[in-house]
């Protein structure tokens, strides 16, 4: 049989949660198209019951993910920018028609995500040093403040950068180990949900990233006022819809990453690692200062 | 107990044999298509908020472990009589099922409560042991004021075919029970066939039992929609047969809402609303009282809940 009669395997572009491929709960998909409105590809529209299986995959995962040591969680993120680089081909095909941009242009923008994917997977041992640290206090106290993960966050990642933009704003919230639901860009959600493969293909252990497609508004309302969420990211929503999910966030104190533009081709720094951390802080007697002045 | 058409059944271990053989078989694939057709049922809004009350009604809220104690076991009553502190309108639980060491503070926890005290008994779960030792246990769990007593069968007896032996031992444990209310738990996981299913839940129906039950909880299949189907029929043609009625619990691995309401979607098309009643239809669980709260704190609320809203028990 010659190449141009062969018959071509369409992708079935599923949800990822949990570690696993569902399809929506809901059973409905919508078309994805490029730029110029042509069809792509049918993606899942995930419900708010899809919503509520990933926050509870998501919190069955935190418990290992969280507990497991920096250095460790740094080793699967790196891995995961591994397999990433293994698959920049579709991935830039991906990003350049979600995208409507060149080839070249979006082969650039790819490795800069996988870079970005590797920034962030260093900065897992090291944030703790960053932002932590030992307080001088009156009294013979050791007074030491750690960081440690706020629990799981939702995501909404921006609509326009589907791919580096996505990556921008869940690795840096995995890194210090939350877990995350992410709602993919509503008009790209290709690459995310190609991400998710790439998760599931690495060590990262299901449930720590769940990615969900479908109207970023009906899935956000659930995330939003949800009572086991601890934080949510607006990037994705627009101002109306960003105002109506602080609201219902408030309701259980949930940490809000209000949206702001960000350009995202520039130096990342720590804003986003910091945002969804709680701080410990210890207090330690040093025990006596005895004769010589110093116990330790 | 049994009435006239059974009477003659228990003569000898042959008539028993006989007539337990003489049951009809089981069509495995017919009764799992049918048990998973009846869980398909969607159940929504008003119906769903009656069938999550219901199924906290009829809760055997449970601890058996070896590392109980009676802190354990008193916060474990205040939840029976609290389900959720924060809305005074869940119901109670029916019972609470502890180990007959146990039941003594049960008791007191739940006094002038219509909470129930339930207690395993006869050597829990395993029953290896001498009868004399299983009726003592029970004369105890009795004596310290347990409603309702959970017995296990003799399942190294049932398999080994010595099935009068295993109706003797039923027929002796409630003449020890008084006024509490005998369950009789067929471990169905170790049972190994339907056909045995449907013969150690008629033999505990002809031997006396006020209720059946599926499984200790602590064998790898517990309650499954399946056996629980299998059972609430010989609950069904038992009555049919002898106008006598008993009561079904299916107890482990129900850890979720959903499969509760299922459970109680084939209670209705099996018995009847007749068995959609405390008194006649309970669940052996402990993680399953936290899911039905969630669900029921969602449906008043409209967002959802967590874990961090229901008690760690």
């Amino acid at each position: 049989m010659s190449e141009s009669e062969r018959l071509s395997v369409f992708k079935t572009y599923k949800l990822y949660v949990g570690g696993k491929f569902p399809r929506s709960e809901s059973g409905r998909v919508y078309e994805v198209t490029d730029q110029k409105d042509r069809w792509l590809a049918n993606a899942p529209q995930a419900s708010r019951k899809d919503a509520r299986d990933a926050v509870s995959a998501a919190r069955k995962a935190f418990g290992g993910w969280s507990g497991a040591t920096a250095y460790n969680r740094g080793q699967v993120l790196y891995r995961v920018a591994e397999m990433l680089e293994g698959r920049r081909g579709q991935f830039t095909a991906e990003v350049a028609a979600s995208e409507g941009i060149s080839k070249s242009r979006a082969a650039a923008v790819v490795d800069a995500t996988v870079d970005r994917w590797v920034w962030y997977a260093g900065w897992t041992d090291k944030i703790g040093q960053v932002t932590g640290g030992a307080n001088p206090v009156a009294g013979p106290f050791f007074n030491l403040s750690t960081p440690e993960p706020t629990g799981v966050v939702t995501v909404l990642a921006p609509q326009d950068s589907s791919f580096l933009g996505l990556v921008s704003v869940v690795a840096p919230v995995i890194a210090t180990g939350n877990t995350a639901v992410v709602v993919a860009s509503e008009r790209s959600p290709l690459p995310a949900l190609s991400l998710g493969e790439v998760l599931a293909t690495s060590d990262l252990p299901g449930g720590v990233v769940n990615v969900l497609s479908g109207r970023t508004a009906e899935l956000a309302a659930p995330l939003a006022s949800h009572q086991d969420v601890n934080g949510i990211d607006l990037y994705g929503a627009d101002e109306t819809l960003a105002k109506e999910l602080e609201i219902a966030a408030a309701d259980n104190l949930k940490r809000v990453v209000r949206p702001h533009p960000v350009d995202f081709s520039a130096d990342p720094g720590t804003g986003r690692l910091t945002a969804f951390l709680e701080t410990k802080t210890v207090w330690h007697p040093t025990g006596g200062l005895g004769a010589s002045g110093s116990g330790y | 107990m049994g009435g006239a058409p059974l009477a003659d059944v228990t003569a000898s271990d042959g008539s028993l044999r006989r007539f337990l053989h003489g049951l009809p078989g089981v069509d495995a694939v017919g009764l799992e298509a049918r048990a998973a057709s009846l869980g398909t049922r969607s159940i929504k809004t008003t119906a769903k908020a009656y069938a999550i009350d219901l199924a906290i009604s009829m809760i055997d809220l449970t601890t058996l472990e070896g590392a109980d104690t009676p802190g354990k076991v008193r916060s474990l009553a205040a939840k029976a009589l609290h389900p959720d502190p924060t809305d005074r309108t869940v119901p109670t639980t029916a019972a609470l099922c502890v180990y007959p060491d146990m039941v003594e503070t049960a008791v007191a926890s739940l006094a002038g409560s219509d909470v129930k005290v339930a207690s395993v008994a006869t050597a829990f779960p395993a029953g290896r042991t001498a009868l004399a030792v299983k009726l003592a246990d029970v004369r105890d769990a009795v004596a310290a004021g347990a409603d309702e007593i959970d017995m296990v069968i003799d399942r190294g007896a049932f398999l080994a075919g010595h099935y009068l032996k295993v109706y003797e031992e039923i027929v002796a444990v409630k003449a020890e029970c008084g006024a509490a209310r005998l369950k009789v738990i067929f471990e169905t996981g170790e049972l190994s066939t339907y056909d045995n299913i449907r013969r150690a839940s008629w033999l505990g129906m002809v031997a006396g039992a006020d209720f059946i039950k599926t499984s200790t909880g602590k064998v790898a299949v517990n309650a499954t929609p399946a056996n629980t189907l299998l059972m609430l029929e010989a609950v069904r043609d038992f009555r049919a047969q002898t106008g006598v009625r008993v009561g079904v619990k299916p107890a482990g691995g129900i850890r979720t809402s959903k499969d509760a309401i299922k459970f109680l979607v084939l209670v209705n098309e099996t018995v009847g609303e007749d068995w959609l009643d405390s008194h006649w239809f309970r669940f052996g669980a402990s993680s399953l009282l936290n899911d039905l709260l969630m669900q029921r704190q969602k449906l008043s609320t409209g967002r959802y809940s967590g874990p961090d809203y229901v008690t760690v028990d």
